[in-house]
């Protein structure tokens, strides 16, 4: 159990390449902090560099008030579960669990307890005398869970651990791993570029862009209020739409009610009414392009009159309008976000 | 490319068998001319079939030796090439297996230059260097030794080359995960590395003991004393070094025993060394 404190934290690669480039982040005692954003983000170098498989270039990295800057990864109290799981093939799974245990002078009963206790807790009680080629990619994954949850750490790091696994097993594992780190309160820090599973998991969401921080706060603040153009688009899916305040202003539709500075108008597909709302709201008028019904909901693809963007629109169950008809869609102005394409970000008002 | 088509498959057969021929037929000349008596082959005629002497001929050279024809009792020889056979194989692949340790995992300056300088080295066989090193040798007084035997030809390229290529295959997530294991370098190296080697290793071994126990030229320089003789260099002393006609005869019957210890080394670690070229266990 610890807090961990990243101050300030740069990460310089010898050739000059900047990977992460002043990041701060207070993580509480048992918080669940996902780190999202596009490859090539330094969400991985940061949590590689928590867990110090990299050199910190710059600021100070504590865990559970410890400065751990130039600690080796096994001082660290941590323990990492890695994308491609990172098994030892000629171990059994019980070697691979024991392993860290045993570098660490772990007493053999002690070690015995731990793996039992994370095995049963993991459901691979049954395969421990087995080699990990032997496994399935679902039994894997638990077995490399199974590795860090024996050591007891006081945090947490993973690294995509789910992105080798097929759909159905990824979610089936996500809410493991959420039960799990929720039942044993350990800190946590989960690295994924899917923003579903990162909304699902996070007490606390990391978005990363560019080895900066663009936005930190609980999954629904990040939905319901992006403050950067960039969280705005890459946060929910489909991707939030961009209108133009040129355009309403040209169609007569700008609401008097966004704050003055702003010249782009985010708008969420859900957003997009398809009949009138009592509340305030503004209307636009385009044509259906492709209709793309996806079970539970559909997705309405339409260009708007006048400057034909595709504005993407979801609805809750079958569209009953054909492609090519003429659609007006409504939304209502509490549900717009204001943002300044110059400084990137939301305009407050 | 499988065919189920009679002709390809009578032709590959075919081809396949003559191969085989061409290949064991001086093997079997050789087997057949250990069973005859000395006079036969004077005759210029070479018999194709068992001759009566088989066990006077072995016997004769395992046990007696011809002290006249150069030849000291095999056993000894036998022995020696033994010794320098294992020693070559050990040496070069503990040696490989740290030199490729050290130029994959760990930074230094100029390891890249270390590294060419090794591969390099490939180009420079026994043979090419064989005065200075003879010299070199010579100055510690190590001619007539195991180690003079052995010692110079151990260094080996072609291992480190091998087990570089090895380790670079090893997923890096594998020594991260180590680490965070609380794995030092040489405990990763004795834990994950060498296991995971260990068909790899076998292949060396037997490419490596076969390389040693074939050693001719280096041997027959820096031994003079009969005890540290080799069983290769002694069959060229059987041919050359009686004043009379070569006893093909015992030649042949001392040709087939050192054959046999190459031959049953890869028998055994036949197995391993056909998975340590072929497939990687990952």
């Amino acid at each position: 159990m610890a807090r961990i404190v990243m101050d300030d934290l740069h990460k310089v690669y010898p050739g000059g390449v900047k990977a992460v480039t002043g990041i701060s982040l207070d993580i509480a005692d048992g918080e669940m902090i996902v780190l999202v954003g596009p490859s090539g983000c330094g969400k991985s170098t940061l949590l590689r560099m928590v867990a110090g498989l990299e050199t910190i270039t710059g600021g100070t990295l504590s865990i559970g008030d410890r400065v751990v800057n130039t600690l080796e990864p096994a001082d660290r109290d941590i323990a990492m579960v890695f994308q491609n799981y990172a098994l030892y093939p000629h171990m059994t799974v019980y070697n691979n669990l024991a392993y860290g245990l045993r570098n660490q002078g772990v007493a053999k009963p002690e070690i015995e307890r731990r793996v039992q206790e994370a095995a049963a807790m993991l459901q691979i009680g049954d395969y421990l005398q087995r080699k990990p080629r032997a496994l399935s990619g679902g039994q894997r994954q638990r077995v490399a869970m199974g590795r860090a949850l024996v050591r007891e750490p006081s945090a947490f790091l993973f690294d995509e651990p789910l992105s080798n696994l097929d759909a159905k097993l990824r979610v089936q594992m996500r809410v493991e791993i959420r039960q799990l780190q929720k039942r044993l309160g350990t800190t946590s820090l989960y690295v994924t570029h899917d923003q579903l599973e990162a909304l699902t998991l996070a007490d606390r969401l990391v978005v990363l862009n560019a080895g900066r921080i663009e936005q930190v706060g609980t999954p629904m603040e990040l939905y319901q209020r992006p403050e950067t153009l960039f969280v705005a688009g890459f946060i929910g899916s489909p991707a939030m739409n961009m209108i133009e305040m040129g355009y309403l202003r040209d169609r007569g539709a700008a609401p008097s009610t966004l704050p003055a500075g702003t010249d782009l108008v985010g708008m969420r597909p859900d957003d997009m009414l398809l009949s009138a709302p009592a509340e305030p709201h503004l209307s636009l008028s385009g044509r259906v392009m492709l209709l793309e019904p996806a079970g539970a909901e559909s997705h309405i693809y339409v260009s708007l009159d006048g400057n034909d963007q595709p504005i993407t629109v979801r609805i809750p169950g079958l569209p009953t309008m054909q492609e090519g008809a003429a659609i007006t869609l409504h939304v209502p102005l509490g549900a717009l976000h204001p943002f300044n394409t110059a400084s990137g970000r939301r305009v407050s008002g | 490319m499988v065919q189920n088509d009679r002709f390809g498959t009578f032709l590959a057969h075919l081809i396949l068998i003559l191969g085989v021929g061409i290949v064991v037929f001086p093997v079997y000349v050789a087997v057949i001319a250990s069973t005859h008596a000395p006079g036969t082959f004077l005759q210029g005629v070479m018999p194709l079939l068992p001759g009566s002497h088989a066990i006077e001929n072995y016997s004769e050279v395992i046990f007696q030796g011809r002290s006249t024809a150069g030849a000291p009792p095999i056993g000894l020889m036998l022995w020696n090439s033994f010794v320098m056979a294992m020693m070559i194989a050990v040496g070069k692949i503990a040696i490989s297996l740290l030199s490729a340790f050290a130029i994959v995992y760990f930074r230094f300056r100029f390891r890249i230059f270390f590294f060419w300088i090794i591969f390099i080295t490939l180009m420079l066989p026994v043979e090419v260097r064989i005065v200075p090193t003879f010299e070199v040798v010579a100055n510690l007084n190590l001619l007539n030794t195991y180690a003079g035997l052995t010692i110079p030809l151990i260094a080996s390229a072609t291992a480190t080359f091998l087990f570089r290529q090895f380790f670079m295959t090893v997923p890096e997530e594998m020594l991260e995960a180590a680490r965070v294991d609380g794995a030092g370098p040489m405990k990763f190296f004795r834990d994950i590395l060498l296991p995971l080697s260990v068909t790899n290793i076998a292949a060396m071994f037997v490419i490596m003991f076969i390389y040693g126990w074939n050693q001719y030229l280096w041997p027959l320089l820096i031994t003079s004393d009969e005890g540290y003789y080799t069983v290769v260099m002694g069959i060229q002393r059987m041919v050359t070094g009686a004043d009379s006609e070569p006893l093909w005869h015992l030649v042949m019957a001392t040709v087939v025993l050192a054959a046999l210890p190459p031959i049953l080394v890869i028998l055994f670690m036949q197995r391993l060394f056909v998975k340590g070229l072929t497939e990687t266990e990952k």
